[in-house]
Formats: structure tokens, sequence, C-alpha cells
């Protein structure tokens, strides 16, 4: 950010549609200094104007600047330090008192302003009249009315703003007369007027305001620039005394009390209502959205159409997209170099473990988008504040926070979330000790790539009780997460800061199309950059783990061997045919791909009239090696036919044994064996421990991973059945014990990262790292020991888990949280 | 009496903020001010936070954060 020219800031209340303006003013030039989630980091964005770079910082919405908040901390440090060049006050015109509050508060920090009252089609509609120009000249700064939603309004806007870059100069804003404390202030401002190290920076009369408020960053900066602080400081508490006793009013009352009451003689000049039809509806909305019965349902019903639209419509659609991702498949091995009879090329095998690990995850892109827009849509809606009200009683029991709903709705609070976006969101809630719990049980939800391999375990195990298992999975997370939260702020977090839950209750909007597609396409974006970024990485250093140091000089020798004994036997039976000559030396393995090749597209070939161009394609391809692939009634073709079918099932088995001996011998298969002493009271073996290693990096790998190493045999065959067959020793008790593992698996690399940024301390992130892994392994093993020894079925040891979490639930919520 | 009392319907007069720091400037910073009238909209299914009206806008708070608002019943 050196060297800019121009920089402005964009602040304002939460919910006066400050995102929007951003997004119109820097379109699709921003780089997003946070992870989807709402607004709650500093976003920069720029556009051009006369060919000079304008920075648009977007400041994450405050009620006000006092620095009890992060948010009002993040604006008001923004403004103060790094001095933007014109900040834009968004406010809701529907709501113009309670924003000027705001607003006089950025005017009193001494910086251009322009005054953008939007929202201007929201208050017409409620029958308010704004009356811009007097607004203009009454507080003496520009005033652009702009519907942003509609998308009015912004030429105007930026007009103002340019000709402000311009230089034009700004007339002297309205100043709050705050009264009776007006002597006060001026002494405050006298005493500090020689300080030139704070009149340099800060306008001295911001300051005194904020020291009769008792602000603790404004005691703060005085105690490190001014020599005799402690004198000083002294003098300011006797000036609030003083106030407070002469005037029967705390001064930080009174403060707020003139400001709201300028407002209101603003306002009243300015806001002509004519028919008063405010809140009507929604208050009409609320009477069923929050009434006592109903407003539970109606959340649930929420929840559940939200995963029903994206988890089970969102599968649906991944039918059709996954041809798509096949399609990649084949064209990567089309130009990567053939494979020989046993010799894989490590290009080949890098190049497709590489697609494969990308498209297990690129499946996911028609679920996020459905659950990206619909999450668009409650937050446009209003109905967020909604959820942390009706939600509020239950989560603060166990010393989380009404605003936990959206993180953990985002993190998966029934299936498929992701713990990033989750993680990032905790920043909208006020209270530090909730904010810390529920960051730190965020990734025990159940996020999208948890979900795989429930599915893929449930339909091999729990085959008879798919949706038993899938609500068991689905809702055992809570009442693991509930009293972990819990435990977390009665110990750890005990000494935590705490903030009221005061918390606006918004007008209901309707949302707009534009809005809800562009959000969720430009999340599923971030996700994108998510996968082609780590998750590729990660499956490089996979691959790297999983491949070497590879098969020895004398196994392999072993292994040539016996790749010509199976030739050997193969043209000892064709001798003599006609064939014989198109299969001798190298030339038969142009017949095991010729055969794959076929094989391949008869199995995407469903439709009857379409097999016989495919047939004649591939006779005027090779007519000899079709006759063996198809011999009819040809006798001699069927001998052949029948002899390379044994063939070409010995390499595939000696191709699997050497892929278990190259993983068997590995660097993470090694680590999976070396575990397996400590990982055996939970059931799980090396391949699982090297799945679950792997899933570290990011948890959609361990399927992929499981993938990989119960290799395909066939094309098109489902990994249900080739683990199934890999793991004959397998129970569903075995099953279960992995998936609670799974519930309480440690943050992936990504979410890892996000639990660093958000709780600020290294120290949180691999805390949050390490008692998941603590209290995983040990359910999983009490699971599966216990269940053993009792000799339960996976689906018995299920319901006694599920009864005993529930009731430990309920006895945790009723112990008391000191505040 | 205190906003913690008032059943939804009941409609009053904000008199005095007993509370200080964080959560008496949360109130005052959500419009929560001395002399401003409001009504009780409702409370939440478990009784707990309610939802106040103050001069054209709502905003909901916990009943011990509601037990620091004295209020005037009209």
């Amino acid at each position: 950010m050196k060297n800019r020219k121009y920089l402005i800031a964009l602040a304002g209340q939460p919910n006066c549609g400050k995102s929007t303006l951003f997004n119109a003013l820097t379109g699709a030039s921003q780089h997003v200094a946070n992870y989807p989630g709402v607004t709650v980091d500093k976003m920069a964005g720029w556009y051009r104007y006369n060919g000079e770079r304008v920075e648009v910082i977007d400041l994450p919405g405050a009620y006000s600047l006092t620095s009890y908040s992060p948010e009002e901390r993040i604006t008001r440090d923004f403004i103060l330090h790094e001095k933007p060049s014109v900040a834009v006050n968004v406010v809701d015109a529907s709501n113009l008192k309670r924003s000027l509050y705001f607003t006089f508060q950025l005017l009193e920090m001494d910086i251009p302003l322009i005054l953008n009252v939007n929202m201007m089609d929201v208050a017409e509609r409620d029958g308010d009249r704004i009356d811009i120009q007097t607004l203009s000249k009454t507080i003496g700064v520009p005033v652009v009315p702009t519907s942003m939603k509609r998308g009015s309004g912004k030429q105007d806007l930026l007009k103002v703003i340019n000709a402000v870059l311009d230089g034009e100069k700004l007339a002297t804003a309205v100043r709050i007369d705050y009264g009776d404390m007006e002597p006060f202030l001026r002494d405050i401002i006298e005493q500090l007027a020689s300080e030139t190290a704070l009149t340099a920076h800060y306008s001295l009369r911001w300051l005194a305001i904020k020291l009769m408020e008792g602000d603790g960053e404004a005691k703060r900066l005085i105690e490190e620039t001014l020599s005799q602080s402690a004198a000083f400081s002294e003098c300011v508490e006797k000036l609030r005394k003083k106030f407070e006793h002469e005037h029967g009013e705390m001064p930080e009352v009174h403060i707020a009390h003139r400001r709201y009451q300028t407002a209101e003689d603003i306002a009243a000049s300015c806001v002509v209502n004519e028919t008063n039809s405010r809140g009507r509806v929604t208050d009409f909305i609320d009477r069923f959205v929050c009434h006592r019965f109903l407003g539970p349902i109606i959340l649930l019903g929420v929840i559940w159409l939200l995963y029903y639209l994206s988890i089970v419509q969102g599968y649906h659609i991944t039918n059709y997209t996954w041809p798509l991702l096949a399609t990649l498949r084949s064209l990567a091995e089309a130009l990567t170099p053939n494979p020989g009879f046993i010799e894989i090329p490590l290009s080949r095998s890098f190049t497709l473990w590489c697609v494969d690990s990308i498209n297990a995850l690129l499946n996911y892109i028609p679920i996020f988008f459905i659950l990206f827009s619909l999450i668009a849509i409650l937050e446009d809606s209003g109905y967020m504040p909604r959820m942390a009200f009706i939600m509020d009683r239950l989560f603060s029991r166990y010393g989380l926070h009404g605003q936990s709903t959206l993180p953990m709705v985002l993190g998966g609070i029934y299936v498929g979330g992701c713990a990033v976006p989750g993680v990032m969101s905790c920043k909208g809630i006020p209270d530090e000790r909730s904010r810390l719990a529920t960051i730190l049980i965020i990734p025990m939800l159940n996020c999208m790539a948890k979900v795989p391999l429930y599915v893929l375990l449930i339909h091999i195990y729990f085959a008879a009780h798919k949706g038993l298992a899938m609500f068991f999975i689905s809702t055992v997370s809570l009442l693991l997460v509930l009293p972990t939260a819990k435990i977390l702020t009665l110990t750890v977090l005990r000494k935590k800061e705490t903030a009221p839950f005061v918390m606006e209750m918004p007008s209901y909007h309707l949302p707009s199309v534009r809005g809800v597609l562009g959000r969720a396409l430009e999340r599923v974006w971030l996700f994108l950059r998510k996968i082609v970024t780590i998750v590729a990485a990660v499956a490089v250093v996979l691959f790297v783990l999983l491949q070497f140091p590879g098969i020895g000089e004398e196994r392999m020798a072993f292994y040539e061997a016996e790749k010509e004994r199976v030739l050997g036997v193969f043209l000892g039976k064709v001798k003599g045919l006609s064939c014989e000559k198109d299969l001798r030396g190298d030339r038969v393995m142009g017949l095991v791909l010729y055969w794959d090749d076929y094989k391949n597209a008869r199995m995407r070939t469903s439709d009857n009239s379409k097999v016989a161009e495919l047939n004649a394609r591939f006779e005027s391809r090779n007519p000899v090696f079709f006759r063996i692939v198809q011999p009819g009634a040809d006798k001699a073709a069927g001998k052949v036919n029948r002899a390379f079918k044994t063939l070409f099932n010995e390499r595939r088995d000696l191709l699997r044994h050497m892929q278990q001996e190259r993983i068997d011998t590995s660097f993470l298969g090694r680590l999976g064996k070396w575990l397996e002493p400590v990982t055996g009271a939970a059931g799980f073996n090396w391949r699982v421990n090297v799945a679950l290693l792997s899933a570290l990096a990011a948890k959609e790998s361990s399927v992929a991973t499981l993938g990989a190493l119960y290799e395909s045999e066939e094309e098109g065959e489902a990994l249900e059945q080739r683990m199934a067959r890999g793991e004959a020793g397998f129970t569903s008790l075995h099953a279960l014990a992995l998936m609670l593992f799974m519930v309480l698996y440690p943050p992936c690399i990504a979410t890892a990262i996000a639990v660093k940024l958000q709780s600020g301390s290294i120290k949180w992130m691999l805390f949050s790292i390490v008692y998941p892994m603590a209290l995983g392994l040990a359910t999983a093993s009490l699971i599966f020991s216990g269940g053993s020894a009792l000799g339960l079925s996976g689906l018995q040891a299920m319901g006694a888990f599920y009864g005993v979490a529930l009731a430990f639930t309920v006895v945790t919520g009723f112990v008391k949280n000191k505040s | 009496m205190t906003l913690d009392q008032i059943k939804p319907g009941g409609e009053g007069r904000i008199m005095k903020l007993q509370a200080i720091d964080t959560l008496g400037q949360r109130l005052l910073d959500m419009g929560v001010y001395p002399g401003l009238k409001m009504k009780v909209l409702r409370n939440a299914p478990l009784d707990d936070p309610m939802e106040i009206e103050l001069d054209g806008y709502c905003i909901s708070l916990r009943r011990k954060e509601a037990r620091f608002v004295e209020v005037e019943l009209l």
C-alpha cells in the first residue's frame, strides 16, 4: 500500500448495505482479507480514477466507536492511523437517527467525510421522505442518496468522492454541543495542547470526549505518550466524578444523550414520515418466527431445508457433474505415457493421483454452491439474528452465545458445512469467552469433508440402517460439542472476558438474486482456491510419502519373473493360432490397452443403437484385436479370449500386490504401522491410520487416500465395494469408532490457520489441534474396546453411546458459569 | 421497576441505566438511553432473551442485562 495516492474508507453500522457499495465500487478487483462469512475483517479493493489506483477499504460494521468490541477498534484504529483521503459513511436511510449517532463520532475524529444515505428505497417504502439538501446543510458534509441494492445512485456517489479526491474543500461539519460538559472538555484540551506528540496525530477534542467517556484505549494512549500520565489520568478521573456529582448523570450517558438529541433534532428537520408503516411487516413475521412453539419449529425447518437442498439435492446434481470430472481423468490418462505390463510410469501415476485427489473435491461444488446461496439468503433476509434470539438461552447454558448459531450452521451443525467459514464468522461474537469456545468446538461439527467418510462407512457397515446411522452421526456431534464447550469455558477459558448480548433485530428484507448469487459464487471461488493451493500441495506430499522409497530390487526381480511366467503361459495357449504373431513381445501390451479402452467405452455407452457404432469404430482400429475382444462364434478367437482374460486378471493381481507392497513399505505406511499399538484400542489398523494421517492436511483426503489405498481394479468400481473387499476383518464396531474419531478429528490445516487468525494466538491453534485428538482417540477406544468387551454390535454401541452423550449434555447444561 | 419485569406488550419510559462499563456503553450505543419510550415486544421461546422496540427499531437483550435498566411503566 506504499505510494498509494488515494485511500477511501467505507464505514457504517451493521446492516446498512456497506458491503453492497463496496462490491459496486470495486467490482472484481478486490482481495478479501478474510475467508467467506460475513464482513468481519476489513476488506480491500480498488478502482481506477484518472489512471490512478484508488484503494477502497471496507471497514467492519460497528454501532459506535468506543473500544469495547473488535469491530469498533478496527474501524477506529484504521481511521486514526491510516488517515484515509476520505471516509464514506454509509447510513441506513430508514433509521437515520441512530445512524447519525455513529456519524457524529466519525466527524469528531476530524476526517473528510461523505455521508451516503443508502437504502432510500426501503425508507420510501416505509413512507419516509428525506430532505437531502437540508440534511447536507445541517451536518455540513456532502450527502448522496443511493439505493445500492437496486444499483441506483452509484454514479452520483462516485462523482462526489472523486471531487473530494481532486482536492475539493469540504465545509466545516457540525459540531455537537455537549452542553454542561463543554467546560470539562475545554479543561482537558488546554492541558493537552502543549503535547505535540498528541496534537500531531489526534484531534484533541476527540481525545477529550473519549477521556470523559472513560474509554480504555484513550487512557492507554495517554499513558504511552505523556510523561506525567499518572497525574493527568487522576485529573481526568476527578473531572468525571465532578461531572457526575454536579449533573447527576454519568459522563458517558450524557455524551450519548447529547448525540442522540442532536441526531433527533436533525432527523426531525429532514425526515417527514407520511404513513408510518415501519416495522409492521417485520413485527407480523416475527409473531410467527419468534413464537414460543412455532419459532423453534420454523428454525428446525429452516436448518433442515438448508441441508436438504444443499446436501440431498446437491448430491443428486453431482450425478450429472461427475461424468465431466471423469472425462477430465480420461483426458489426463490419454496425455500421460502408457503403462507397461507391470511398469507404471511415475509421471502417469503422479498425474492421475493429483487428478483423483482434486476431482474428489471438485465433486462437492454443486453442494457448496447451493449451501452458500442459502446462507446468503439467510443473512440478507435478516433471519440470522432471529436464530440467535431463539438459540441464545440454550447456547448460553453451555458457555456459548446466540450468535454462535451462524458459525455453527456454517461449520455444519447437522451435516455438511465447512469449518473455515465457520471459524472466520466467529469474529461477530462480541463475547471473548464464547467466541473462543465457539472457535474451538467448530472443527468438531460435521463439515462437508467428513461426510464422504461417513457415507462410505455407513453404506458398507450400516447398510440396513442407513437413515438411523446418518441421523446418529449428524446429531451426535452436537451432543459432543455442547458439553465440550461447557467444560472449556469452565476450565481453560474461565478467566476470559465476557460481553453483553444486546443485539439489533433488523427489519426483514427480500434478498436480491444478484446479491445472493454473487456472494455464493464468490465463496465457491474462494473454496476452490483453497483446494488448488492446499489440497494439491498435500496431494503431492502424500504421493511422495506413499510411493517412496518404493519396491526393492530383489522384490522387483521377483515381479519381473512373475510377469515372464504369466506371459509364457499365455503365449503357450495361443501357440499355432493365426493371431499369434500379433501377440508376441510388446505387442501383447497393445491388446491390454485396447481391451481396457473397449471396456471403458462400452461401459459409458448405455444406448444399444450406439453399441454397433462403437463396435465398428473399434473393429476398424484393429480387426484382429476386435475378434479377440468380441469372438462371437469364432472358436479360435474364443480360445484366445479366454486365455487373455486369465492373463488380464493375473496382471491386475500383480499390479495390486505391487501397489500394496509399495504402500506397506512407504514412509506413511511405516508411520501408520508404528502407530498401530496406540490406535489398536480404537480398532484402527494401519491402513486407517494412513488415511487419518492424510486427513490432517484436509479431511477430504481421508476418502481420497482410502480410495487410493484400495485402488480401483475395474474402472467404475465404487470405493464401497473395494473397501468391503479389502477389509474383511472390519466390523460395524470398527466403523463406528472410526466415524466418532472423525467427528472429533482435529481441524484441517486451513481451519487451523483460521483458528490462529481468529483467536490471535498460536497457543490456541496448537490447543485446538491437540485436545480433539486426545478426545477422539479416547472416545474411539471407549467405543471399540468397551463395545468389544460387552459384545455389542455397531448399532447397539451406537445407541448406547447416544444415550450416554445425551444424558451428559443435559447434566452439564445445569452447571452454572461465572460471569 | 426494571426492564426484565415488564411483560410482552408493556410500554414504558427508560429512567436510568444502572450498568457501567461495557454493558452500559453497549446499551447506549444500541440506543437505550434515559428519557426514551420503549415497548416490550416479546420474549424468546425459552423466555430469555427479550425483544424491545425503541423509537422505530428493535433490539434484543438478555434478562440479566435488562435488570440494569430502570423503567417507568406508562
